[in-house]
């Protein structure tokens, strides 16, 4: 019988892969000596690993997260857990105008080994100060990687590709993924340079391109389509930021269809950049549809669980314009 | 010690020769040098900003040279320091290259941050200065981040946080210093008061001219100094900081100082749109390097010529650079885009 593993299993698995072989590894953050604010991604790890390297924390975004790229700049690995993207925000200034900074400013002679592993909670009526992911923010800039793992292999291993990267790295994650199951596979080291975006289906009746979270949805309508005779080539970014959208152009002068769904606000957004990024490469001829988009209505998140159902993106919308691109010809 | 803040804004107090008592000729000699090349390197800058040759905002260090001197001389270079936006005297203190400040400033490859970086971005891995940047504020979260891995490390190296009275009113100020003591970390933070945060006095900014209080309520060890005594820093932090490295724990010093150029630029009379009263005068009589000259020369171990024939050498080394830094070659175009990431794109 095959071993399953969850999301949530693939980042504890991570952690522990790196407390164990990196001692320049180390995770900071609020929670970590009672983490359930995290699930149970980093259970017993101050236990096994030691207070010193598991390491709670005042409640200060700014000054710890300050404190990671200070101990990333004199050779650690360290990671900071921000529970919450929300509250994340507070330390804005060290991720974006330090960290990502770092290298360039000083012309090479420095770096910034970083990694803000982020984490995306969402409804249950937790309403506009609790729900951000805002991951578009963070991809408009240069220096600052950023990574979004949909599968519990991913979760696992782009970890560590992110914390064994050369460059500061947000790492975002999704709690409504936590409990995904999936076959177990081994680790695997990856370079996180190598990695791009992964082609999850195929097929040439339309290209979908789901990010994290929204890859789930996307899988799961792509495949009730199959049932219908139709087949999606469809894509799960990962790497937002340096985005590589090589194999998505190629499907789409194949498709010539692309629909992009993204679980965030829809002004500067990955779906504008991906959608853009392709048009701009592909032969313009091939386009039998124009390109579609979903994303969050521009409104910050309810809390009424009857506008919480309207706001977020369900596999419905993803079903109805997957059909609605199916049946247009330019 | 923590000297009486009353008097150490005083322009008219501290003008007396200061205590060279137990410190040896050499290490007097390296702090009068050190402070010598930073005020006649800061001139030059300042000349070649007035003529326009350099674009990037200088904020010039001239009148605060002690700070860096006595810091730079009581720490090691696996330590690691972090500056602030005036930070030339920081970085000059340790390495007293004055080729690789003036090539930067004049945003020149061979600059110590290959000219990305200029007045504002410079570095010293070599020697522990492990960078400076503009933002208020933003190195001090990052260099108790620096003292967290140095006690991680466990080999007794410190971190060194230089920053102004201005970043004391950021709120990043706090929570470092929350962190730091409470996680015992060995962090030097050096706040150099100079009463000034650009245009505007400490005392319409601050309920009170001393930034001191903000360690007494974090329970952090804490000075109040005169900033123009390079001695008295230098034989406090010999002692501060080697129990900082048997015994991590965090230490403020701050040192009441005074600039004698603008907040930015090179003039003296006029300072981002305002103009100086007649106090700079005053605190012109607290010259960091009058006062350690004169006082070797009352103790009889250096003389006026020698101290001339110092001068001339450093101006001469100077004058040297700054043309080598003039003809030095401009970064190539694609370096821009070659140093984002780790591994270009």
């Amino acid at each position: 019988m095959s071993k399953k593993t969850t999301y949530a299993d693939g980042i504890l698995e991570g952690f522990e892969y790196l407390l164990k072989n990196h001692k320049e590894f180390f995770v900071i953050g609020q929670g970590l000596w009672s983490p359930w604010y995290v699930g149970s991604t980093m259970k017993d790890l101050d236990k096994k690993y030691g207070k010193e390297r598991v390491i709670d924390c005042p409640v200060s975004e700014l000054a710890t997260t300050g404190a990671t790229i200070g101990a990333a700049i004199c050779g650690y690995r360290p990671l900071i857990v921000h529970p919450r993207v929300d509250f994340m925000l507070l330390a804005v200034d060290q991720i974006v105008t330090q960290a990502a900074k770092w290298r360039h400013m000083f012309g090479g002679n420095s770096s910034c080994p970083a990694t803000f592993r982020a984490i995306i909670n969402r409804a249950g009526e937790q309403g506009a100060q609790h729900s951000q992911s805002l991951h578009s923010w963070f991809a408009h800039i240069p220096g600052l990687k950023v990574v979004m793992p949909y599968s519990a292999k991913d979760a696992r291993n782009l970890l560590i590709s992110s914390v064994l990267s050369d460059d500061p790295v947000m790492f975002i994650e999704d709690r409504w993924l936590y409990e995904k199951e999936e076959e177990y596979t081994e680790i695997e080291i990856i370079d996180l340079n190598d990695v791009t975006p992964q082609r999850l289906q195929n097929g040439s009746d339309a290209t979908v391109v789901g990010i994290s979270y929204t890859s789930m949805l996307c899988e799961k309508v792509v495949q009730k389509f199959q049932n219908e005779n139709v087949f999606c080539d469809m894509f799960d970014i990962r790497v937002l930021n340096p985005l590589n959208v090589d194999e998505i152009v190629k499907s789409v002068e194949k498709t010539g269809k692309l629909l992009v769904v993204d679980g965030d606000w829809a002004s500067c957004g990955m779906a504008a950049e991906i959608i853009t990024r392709v048009i701009e490469k592909i032969d313009l001829t091939k386009l039998k549809a124009s390109p579609i988009r979903i994303t969050l209505p521009d409104a910050p998140a309810p809390t009424s669980k009857i506008l919480e159902e309207y706001y977020y993106i369900t596999e419905f919308d993803i079903h109805t314009n997957i059909q609605k691109l199916v049946n247009s010809n330019l | 010690m923590k000297q009486d803040v009353t008097l150490l804004i005083d322009p008219l107090q501290f003008r007396h020769n200061i205590d060279i008592d137990g410190i040896e000729k050499p290490i007097l000699i390296d702090m009068l040098r050190k402070m010598m090349v930073i005020r006649k390197a800061e001139e030059k800058i300042a000349q070649h900003v007035e003529t326009g040759e350099i674009k990037c905002p200088c904020h010039l260090g001239i009148g605060q040279e002690a700070v860096g001197v006595a810091v730079g001389i009581a720490m090691r270079n696996t330590d690691r320091a972090f500056g602030a936006h005036r930070s030339h005297t920081h970085y000059l203190a340790l390495n007293e290259d004055t080729y690789s400040l003036f090539a930067e400033v004049l945003g020149k490859f061979s600059g110590c941050s290959h000219g990305m970086g200029g007045s504002m971005h410079i570095i010293d891995n070599k020697n522990g200065f492990r960078g400076s940047v503009p933002i208020v504020g933003a190195t001090i979260p990052i260099a108790t981040g620096a003292g967290l891995a140095a006690k991680m490390d466990k080999t007794g190296d410190i971190a060194i946080s230089y920053f102004g009275d201005g970043a004391c009113e950021e709120g990043v100020l706090h929570e470092s210093l929350n962190m730091a003591s409470v996680m015992n970390l060995p962090v030097l933070y050096v706040c150099e008061n100079n009463l000034f945060s650009s245009h505007l006095h400490i005392d319409l900014r601050q309920p009170s001219n001393t930034t001191a209080r903000f360690a007494d309520s974090h329970m952090i060890r804490n000075f109040t100094v005169d900033g123009n005594d390079v001695v008295g820093m230098y034989k406090l932090l010999l002692n501060e900081i080697g129990d900082m490295r048997n015994n991590s724990h965090p230490v403020y010093l701050e040192a009441f100082t005074y600039r004698w150029r603008g907040h930015v630029g090179h003039r003296e009379d006029i300072d981002v749109g305002l103009k100086r009263g007649d106090e700079l005068k005053l605190w012109k009589l607290r010259d960091p390097i009058q006062r350690l000259l004169n006082s070797m020369i009352t103790e009889g171990i250096f003389t006026q010529d020698e101290f001339d024939q110092l001068s001339n050498s450093i101006q001469i080394k100077i004058n040297n650079d700054w043309l080598l830094a003039e003809s030095a070659a401009y970064p190539e175009k694609d370096f821009l885009l070659s140093t984002v990431y780790a591994k270009e794109l």
